[in-house]
């Protein structure tokens, strides 16, 4: 189901999920508290999120809510008993986020996001923003923090001859639902997935406590870069999350710890595709 | 977004928190004049600037007499002050806190900013007051002490009481210490800050706990809610650059390199200016220009560029995706020609309608070096700033 599914943005990205879908039934109900019965594109409209999973069965969302509403809008979703929430709104306060994921303590539902690009398994299904067609379906796992460098990520891929499992974007935000750490070992356990490229960039820790990980459990060779070699401390690049402070969270102190944990390095960007080609042969 | 340390220590008193009695002065003159209304016998002059180590640089002073005061303003007002934070030109003092001086008996660090990994919001306090946080976690971490907050119960009194004891608060000034923790965390909470930070909070000889600096910078995705604080916005303290280009959407930060760079989405833009470095070149800024590369947004981002005296060369990355690189293309030849572009321009295009863009590139008569793949667009825009014209 998409909530905020009669906004621009809801609607057009809807529309590409459901062609990508491939004559697959996927896209099944929209929400909005204002104008349940209505229809968009013979999708029915829901006023919560409760009532579209009772009446379609639908088990995961999407959320283009604009940002003073998101949080509020996976907590709804998260309530209603969900598996799968992906919120692709960017600008959520941060207040907003650490109240959301306290409630969601002891819950089942995965939250991926927020400002992200979602998840794909291509030649499956798509939620979220990307774009279907650079996508192939393949061995290697792709999971990254960004959109367009996972997009970038995935056209090296290509180039390469090599599909993908599933990619997913976890987001630029500082406080948000699955971390690398957490797809990752979704990654180590899908029979689909035989090696993983890991894409981060500067801020926080997520890469590094993804790494330790790998080290000692991952059973795939896992390749990674980290954006951000030249990004100034105390600044915010774009991303909210993406912010070196205090001496912390730059790119060379995660690539370091990478490359300790036996994942295979590049710091040139273009080279993720052709230095996963390379672990593979 | 920043604020002023006059500004954070109005916000703190309205939580509860005992700052200095204090006088905010532009000029010489009301410096001076500041001692008469404060009294006492001793007086700080703190030049007002968002940049932090200001004692370092020399934009903090003790007094003893008005005369004293009214010198210390004369050297700081108007002057460039230079802190290990501002960057070596320093930045303008517009405004002084002329504030009576303290009998300190003991100095903590307290400071509140959003935990990462927990997910909660992080009150750390050390005994090691006035010294920088970094220097202590990085040959103390021991002496620091935190607690992550419950978002919903807030800061537990039991929980303040145990950090101020940690810190060293001595048990005489637990009630006033645990008040000044208290409206901390409320004043946090309460704006939605990104970070609280006081350093030091201060034990008197009386016993009061006194917040003797105070540092307050707020979530800017949470300002739509808060009028009041982005009424205290600053735009003096922010470089001129940045502040346009967010008006255009642009996310924009000026670096010290000669090869502008314009990209679509965060990760990639990080990564452009990356892979330039990479083959030799030095980027002169970070640029997102978001989803939509429209010819207004772009004409904007060439513009701002352009004004940097050192740019030689711009490489404009773009993963089209679902925004359409024919789109793209035409806002790239209508900006260039809007900014009559002097400095070569590199372009790489990838996604949607790939060959049409590169098409109205080409045949738009302008100078544009087509390139096609990230590696292809570096290595040219190195080449193409290395080159006198």
């Amino acid at each position: 189901m998409t909530q905020g599914i009669t906004g621009k943005t809801g609607q057009f990205h809807t529309r590409m999920c459901q062609q990508y879908a491939n004559g697959k039934n996927c896209f099944v109900a929209g929400v909005n508290p204002k104008k349940a019965g209505e229809r968009f594109e013979g999708i029915p409209v829901f006023a919560t999120v409760r009532d579209a999973k009772q009446q379609t069965g639908a088990t995961v969302s999407v959320i283009y809510v604009p940002a003073p509403f998101a949080a509020a809008a996976i907590d709804e979703a998260v309530e209603a008993g969900l598996d799968l929430v992906v919120c692709i709104t960017e600008g959520i306060p941060v207040r907003d986020m650490i109240h959301t994921r306290y409630r969601m303590q002891g819950k089942h539902t995965l939250l991926i996001g927020p400002n992200c690009p979602g998840v794909i398994t291509p030649d499956e299904i798509k939620i979220g923003i990307m774009p279907g067609h650079i996508h192939s379906k393949g061995p290697i796992g792709v999971v990254s923090r960004s959109g367009t460098l996972t997009y970038e990520a995935v056209g090296q891929l290509m180039e390469q001859g090599l599909g993908q499992s599933t990619c997913v974007g976890t987001g630029g935000d500082p406080v948000n639902g699955m971390k690398h750490l957490d797809v990752m070992k979704t990654f180590n356990d899908d029979p689909q997935t035989e090696a993983v490229i890991m894409v981060g960039e500067i801020g926080g820790a997520d890469e590094e406590e993804c790494a330790r990980w790998v080290k000692a459990h991952m059973k795939k060779p896992v390749v990674g870069f980290i954006a951000g070699l030249t990004a100034p401390p105390g600044k915010r690049m774009g991303h909210a999350g993406a912010i070196i402070s205090g001496g912390k969270g730059t790119a060379a102190e995660k690539l370091a710890v990478m490359e300790e944990c036996g994942i295979k390095i590049t710091r040139n960007p273009a080279e993720m595709g052709k230095l996963m080609k390379a672990v593979l042969r | 977004m920043k604020i002023h340390e006059y500004q954070a220590k109005e916000i703190l008193r309205k939580y509860g928190v005992t700052t200095p009695r204090g006088v905010v002065c532009a000029t010489s003159d009301e410096a001076a004049a500041a001692t008469q209304r404060l009294g006492g016998t001793t007086w700080v002059v703190k030049a007002q600037i968002h940049a932090g180590g200001r004692g370092k640089g020399g934009g903090v002073k003790l007094a003893r007499s008005a005369g004293e005061v009214r010198r210390y303003a004369d050297q700081l007002l108007g002057a460039r002050l230079k802190t290990p934070q501002t960057g070596p030109q320093g930045q303008p003092v517009r405004r002084l806190l002329v504030e009576e001086g303290a009998a300190i008996q003991q100095e903590i660090y307290v400071g509140l900013a959003v935990d990462r990994s927990q997910q909660r919001v992080c009150l750390m306090a050390s005994s090691e007051g006035g010294v920088e946080i970094e220097e202590v976690a990085a040959r103390a971490p021991g002496k620091i002490h935190k607690v992550f907050i419950d978002p919903i119960a807030g800061l537990r009194d039991g929980e303040a009481d145990a950090i101020a004891r940690a810190a060293g608060v001595p048990a005489s000034s637990m009630p006033q210490a645990r008040a000044a923790l208290l409206g901390l965390w409320r004043a946090f909470d309460a704006t939605d800050a990104a970070l609280v930070e006081t350093n030091p909070l201060i034990v008197t000889t009386a016993g009061d706990v006194v917040a003797l600096d105070a540092k307050m910078s707020f979530d800017p995705n949470a300002l739509f809610r808060h009028p009041d604080l982005m009424a205290l916005r600053d735009l003096d303290e922010e470089d001129p650059a940045e502040v346009e280009a967010s008006q255009y959407g642009l996310s924009y930060i000026q670096l010290d390199g000669d090869i502008g760079c314009l990209v679509n989405g965060a990760g990639l833009a990080m990564a452009t200016m990356d892979i330039i470095k990479v083959y030799g070149g030095t980027p002169a800024n970070f640029l997102d220009v978001g989803g939509g590369a429209s010819t207004e947004k772009v004409t904007e981002a060439f513009k701002i560029m352009l004004r940097n005296p050192h740019l030689k060369a711009i490489l404009v990355n773009i993963f089209g995706g679902i925004v359409k690189c024919d789109l793209i293309a035409t806002a790239l030849v209508e900006a260039s020609r809007a900014v009559s572009l002097k400095v070569p321009l590199v372009v790489r295009l990838e996604g949607t309608h790939v060959e049409l863009g590169k098409k109205i590139l080409a045949d738009s008569g302008l100078p544009i070096i087509s390139a096609g793949n990230m590696a292809d667009a570096a290595q040219k825009v190195v080449a193409a700033a290395g080159k006198k014209h």
